[in-house]
């Protein structure tokens, strides 16, 4: 079949989906509760294009090929067109959207049964879906913008789907505009690379640019590239929305705030890699706001008690992560870590949320029951406890998922977040210095994510049971259609690492996901090139070493965890002192942005910086030529109103300025 | 000149003014309408008839090759199609809104859409303006007709406030707009357009300075800071329609013609650090204090002085490729922003025009009107500048352009100006949908009485909002189009 064809099904279904289950029971509340139907259509159109993007990887003949449906717009040189890219990187991502996003779906199916807007959920889950798939399919920059805006609109619409609670609405403005900041600077890279190249397609970016822009233009493109990444994917300063994100149902936040929206700046840069790897500088920054983000994020990671605040700090940390592979010219380990990271830590959300759904039965049955239930919260694991024991399979799945993560060998974390490492050892061992930095900050959040993730096991689903009644009120297994998803997802965390072999076996011939994606075996994912290589027995050393951090740390924290449940935090908090206390306040990062950004910069100055402007600034200066007239009227009614002849005034004003400008300017 | 000519010539030049002239018949039949008859229904749609009909006109001129027409006094051609096709379907839009919305304020008389008519070729005119006199005569009609419908609740004190304010500040920046023409005049000796590029003697103060003035006019016209402060309240005293066409026809009008002045008949690039300052200026203030307003109709004004600062970006380009997104932009605009008045019009119930309604009274509007609802956040999406609708292909046409011609530091500004924009569009979305009337005090007013929005306005405000989506998916055309237009008259500009 051609590929014109089937790029079209993978677009234009989920397109499909998302206008008739948002549009038809729109106008037919009949419709709204065939749940079945809904759900049946809703997953197929995304598993369909998931069998189409299989077909296409295995077909696939090793040059890309391009799609070009019609002319977006054009004027002057500029053209763009609505064209999709098939090679190695936009397959692998569409694989990971599509397979991970299907299996959510079929998720949500269980997890949004008997909500009233069921239909509503999986129209916007299909539009995602959609407006991903431009992202990674896009062959110039506009059309990837049409998606990076797209999956914000959804992950906005996604967040506040439970609207009623203001909180949720809250948290989905937070998120939409903390990334409209990160968008700008998208936007103003867009203009750049336009203005100096005259084209955003990628066929001419990726082969001429690094030849023809000049190394401060590179610099400032990619710097604007990567602040708009870090927007997107949650890293320092503009990670804050992501936390708050969780507000929305916990299959969006293992979809969009886990799996796949929140990877799309590693996404950009990888695709973008040929002209990132031109610029130092930028690389430094990258590689350096990663290793800051991965270890910040971990050190709150301890400290939240809130199931889904855990992983969200910890999403926070692994994308931190992805970035330092990024900041040491290591591409294509990025994208491998994107695409475990989707595996094990949608099976954790997936299993929070299986989790949580089965403590509002709880919380239903205390209620049953006569108790008072307004302090109960089924997101806190304080309350929890011996999960294990009542739901074997999300306690199974998130534990092999935890093991994953925290990086424990032969798992997929393990090979993933070790290439990582490895790469910015490497990268410090051939004399960047800054690189070094970032592998020593990697080994210490490496030791920290296997402490937070084991904390959130045991105390979840081992130890004593918190919940009041205990003895009395059970919580029980979610339905198949949720645990059928968390067991591809956990079978997925065991057996993914394995694409990635390490360079000590076979020297690299087995690393697969290298030989694919790489720019040297005829990949599109460039990668810095190392003159000193680390010899093998250093690199078994250095394997060693983060195996025996992990599994080390994961029984010092399963045997505190187990004996002392949440004691161990208090005496934890005894001992840190006021840094605990900072982590717990989550570095006051909400209370900066609260009093400086919020507060002083755009209320302070437009209410009360800017708005006086239009008139006390003129007023006081009208006081004296307009006094014999105004005496009657006070100046708070001057104000209020708005004298015409302070108008008039600011008008001359702007007068002299013009004329000022345009005699001596010139 | 041989004048026994000249009555063949104006003959033959009679289709170049065919919109004006139906227009403005149109108005004069309305008026002996109202006064003969009793029946004052058929009045509007009078209008709406001859608007459509010139409609039809520019539409099948739109390929027309760039001319001039009694004695090069006015421009014919696709341009002058384009901007009046903008300025004939504002004003086709704003007498449906009004239909009902005068009705309901009880100020449905004959004359106001007689006005709204020789506002129109006000309009018409000063948009396809060749020479000073035509830009003076064409402004001058125009605004004398917006003073009146501005104060056109008489007996509200609100609405005759802004009204005389806007009268008062508007002959004031006539003043200096005539005053400029005088010296330009003066200097060059000619009042045409294209033949005042190679009159400017060198160095000529008195010139520049004529140019400074007569900027001035315009830039009070399309509100740009400093000379906006009339804008937001004129906006929120003049009844909302109205209020709708004001910011977009009579901004089109105005910014056509000062991409003509500025494209035919200005020399070198002087101007530009000037309308690089203004625009600079008008962005941030725009938006800024965008962000502060309980009031939506104030937020529109604000964010209609914001939007004028983006054109302003790309004619300090001054490049065509500039000039022609411009135009792009002023259609995006006219669109967005009749629809986004519409809406409010529609949802008014203060019985004080809107002008003390607080965004909070709408809560959850949505829910209970869900096409205006719909249609309101793809209104407020693209004022945003959100792909794919057409703010954000709006918007990329004047930025891309303007950094092109090295205003980089000037876009950087606008781009970050239009994400706080987000902030302030989405507060809308976000009451019209996700917050509940019944946790907002504003919104339990024991009578809200809206105003009826029948199948017209219904269909109008739809078609608006499916407007912006397909433009912002499929504008190739539009945008190649535009650019033609300099192109061509790049090769005309010396006749």
């Amino acid at each position: 079949m051609s590929h014109d064809l089937l790029v079209r099904l993978i677009l234009l279904l989920p397109l499909a989906g998302a206008v008739l289950l948002g549009v038809l029971p729109l106008f037919m509340p009949a419709l709204r509760r065939r749940e079945g139907l809904i759900g049946t259509i809703g997953t197929s159109v995304v598993v369909i294009p998931f069998a189409i993007a299989t077909y296409l990887f295995v077909s696939y003949g090793g040059d890309p090929v391009t799609v070009s449906y019609f002319t977006w717009m054009e004027a002057a040189e500029l053209s763009v067109d609505f064209a999709y890219r098939i090679d190695e990187l936009s397959l692998i991502m569409t694989l990971i959207v599509t397979g991970v996003g299907g299996v959510i779906h079929l998720y949500s199916a269980g997890y949004m049964h008997g909500d009233p807007g069921f239909w509503r959920f999986f129209a916007y889950l299909n539009l995602f879906i959609f407006a991903m798939l431009n992202l990674v399919l896009a062959n110039n920059l506009v059309v990837l913008f049409l998606g990076w805006e797209g999956v914000g609109l959804c992950s906005y619409l996604l967040i506040g789907f439970w609207y009623t609670d203001l909180k949720n609405s809250a948290a989905a403005n937070k998120a939409f505009i903390v990334n409209r900041i990160g968008d700008f600077a998208f936007l103003m890279a867009m203009f750049l690379i336009f203005s100096e190249l005259g084209s955003l397609s990628f066929d001419v970016l990726l082969t001429d640019a690094a030849s023809v822009l000049s190394a401060e233009t590179i610099d400032y493109i990619v710097l604007l590239l990567f602040i708009g990444a870090t927007g997107k994917s949650a890293q320092i300063p503009l990670f804050v929305w992501l936390p708050d994100a969780m507000a929305g149902p916990t299959p969006v936040s293992a979809l969009i705030h886990a799996a796949t929206m929140v990877t799309s700046g590693l996404y950009l840069l990888a695709r973008m890699s040929p002209i990132v790897l031109e610029t130092e500088v930028v690389m430094m920054i990258i590689a350096v706001v990663g290793a800051l983000t991965a270890i910040m994020a971990a050190t709150i990671a301890i400290t939240q008690n809130d199931i889904k605040k855990v992983l969200a700090y910890s999403t926070v940390s692994q994308l931190g992560y992805m970035f330092m592979a990024a900041g040491v010219g290591a591409f294509f380990v990025a994208i491998f870590h994107v695409l475990t990271h989707a595996f094990f830590k949608a099976c954790l959300f997936l299993g929070s949320g299986s989790v949580i759904h089965s403590m509002e039965h709880v919380e239903h049955d205390l209620e049953h029951e006569g108790e008072d239930v307004s302090d109960f919260d089924p997101q806190d694991m304080r309350t929890m406890g011996n999960l294990q024991e009542y739901m074997p399979s999300t306690g199974w799945t998130y534990f092999i998922a935890t093991l994953a993560i925290s990086g424990i060998p032969l798992l997929a974390g393990f090979f993933s977040k070790d290439e990582i490492l490895f790469k910015a050892f490497e990268y410090g061992y051939d004399g960047n210095t800054y690189a070094m930095f970032v592998w020593v900050v990697g080994v210490i959040t490496a030791a920290l994510t296997a402490f937070y993730m084991t904390r959130s096991y045991y105390l979840t689903f081992m130890g004593e049971e918190r919940w009041p009644l205990a003895d009395k009120i059970h919580p029980h297994e979610s339905s198949w259609k949720m645990t059928v998803p968390l067991w591809i997802l956990a079978g997925g965390s065991l057996v993914t690492g394995f694409l990635g072999l390490p360079a000590v076996i076979k020297d690299g011939k087995w690393n697969w996901i290298h030989h694919y994606l790489g720019a040297n075996y005829g990949g599109p994912v460039a990668e810095a090139s190392v003159s000193a290589h680390v010899p093998g027995s250093l690199e078994w050393g250095l394997i060693g070493l983060s195996s025996a951090i992990a599994v080390g740390v994961f029984f010092f924290a399963r045997s505190m965890y187990l004996s002392q449940g949440i004691a161990f935090d208090v005496s934890l908090k005894e001992r840190l002192g006021g840094l605990y206390e900072l982590w717990e306040h989550k570095y006051r990062w909400d209370d900066f942005y609260d009093n400086v950004v919020v507060e002083a910069l755009i209320n302070q100055i437009s209410r009360d910086g800017l708005a006086p402007f239009d008139s006390k600034i003129v007023d006081g200066a009208v006081n004296g030529l307009a006094g014999a007239t105004q005496e009657s009227s006070s100046l708070l009614r001057r104000i209020q109103t708005g004298v015409v002849q302070n108008y008039a005034l600011a008008l001359v004003f702007g007068v002299v300025l013009v004329i000022g400008l345009m005699i001596f300017g010139g | 000149m041989d004048l026994s000519q000249a009555f063949s010539t104006m003959a033959a030049d009679l289709p170049a003014i065919f919109s004006m002239s139906v227009v403005t018949v149109a108005g004069l039949v309305m008026i002996l309408q109202e006064s003969l008859s009793e029946n004052d229904r058929p009045i509007p749609w009078i209008g709406v008839g001859a608007l459509a009909v010139a409609v039809v006109w520019e539409l099948v001129h739109l390929g027309d090759p760039a001319g001039t027409a009694f004695f090069e006094s006015i421009r014919t051609g696709g341009f002058a199609s384009y901007i009046n096709l903008i300025v004939l379907g504002s004003g086709i839009v704003t007498i449906i809104l009004s239909v009902p919305y005068l009705d309901h304020i009880k100020h449905a008389y004959g004359e106001v859409y007689a006005m709204i008519m020789f506002a129109t070729v006000g309009m018409l005119m000063l948009g396809t303006a060749n020479s000073l006199v035509s830009i003076f005569v064409g402004l001058e009609t125009m605004s004398v007709c917006l003073y009146v419908l501005t104060g056109l609740i008489r007996e509200d004190e609100g609405s005759v406030e802004s009204a005389l304010k806007y009268f008062l500040l508007g002959a004031f920046s006539t003043g200096f707009f005539l005053y400029g023409i005088a010296l330009m005049y003066g200097a060059t000796g000619t009042m045409y357009l294209p033949e005042m590029q190679g009159a400017v003697p060198e160095g000529s103060i008195m010139f520049w300075a004529g140019v400074a003035l007569f900027l001035i006019g315009f830039l009070f016209k399309v509100s740009a800071a400093p000379f906006h402060m009339w804008t937001p309240d004129v906006y929120q005293g003049a009844p909302t329609p109205l209020t709708g066409y004001m910011s977009t026809a009579s901004k089109a009008a105005a910014f056509a013609s000062l991409i003509l002045v500025l494209f035919y008949a200005l020399p070198d690039e002087r101007w530009s650090l000037v309308l690089s300052a203004v625009a600079l200026v008008t962005m941030i203030i725009g938006n800024v204090l965008a962000v502060s307003q309980d009031n939506v109709k104030r937020m529109l004004a604000y964010s209609s002085i914001a939007h004028a600062g983006y054109v302003l970006v790309a004619l300090a380009a001054g490049t065509t490729e500039a000039y022609a997104g411009a135009m792009f932009y002023l259609l995006i605009y006219a669109i967005m922003n009749l629809g986004a008045f519409g809406v409010m019009a529609m949802l008014e119930w203060d019985g004080k025009e809107g002008r003390v309604q607080s965004l909070d009274s709408l809560a959850g509007i949505g829910h209970e009107k869900p096409l205006l609802g719909v249609a309101m956040g793809v209104f407020m999406f693209s004022l945003t500048g959100f792909p794919p609708l057409g703010g954000f292909m709006g918007k990329y046409a004047v930025f891309a352009p303007a950094v092109d011609a090295g205003l980089t530091w000037l876009v950087l500004i606008g781009v970050l100006m239009s994400a706080i924009s987000a902030y302030y569009y989405l507060r809308v979305v976000v009451v019209f949908w996700l917050a509940d009337a019944e946790d907002t005090p504003e919104a339990q007013a024991a009578s809200r009485s809206f105003v009826f929005a029948g199948i017209p306005v219904k269909a109008t405000i739809a078609l608006c909002a499916v407007a912006l989506v397909v433009l912002g998916v499929y504008s190739g055309g539009l945008l190649e189009m535009t650019f033609g237009f300099f192109e061509e008259g790049m090769m005309a500009a010396t006749p």
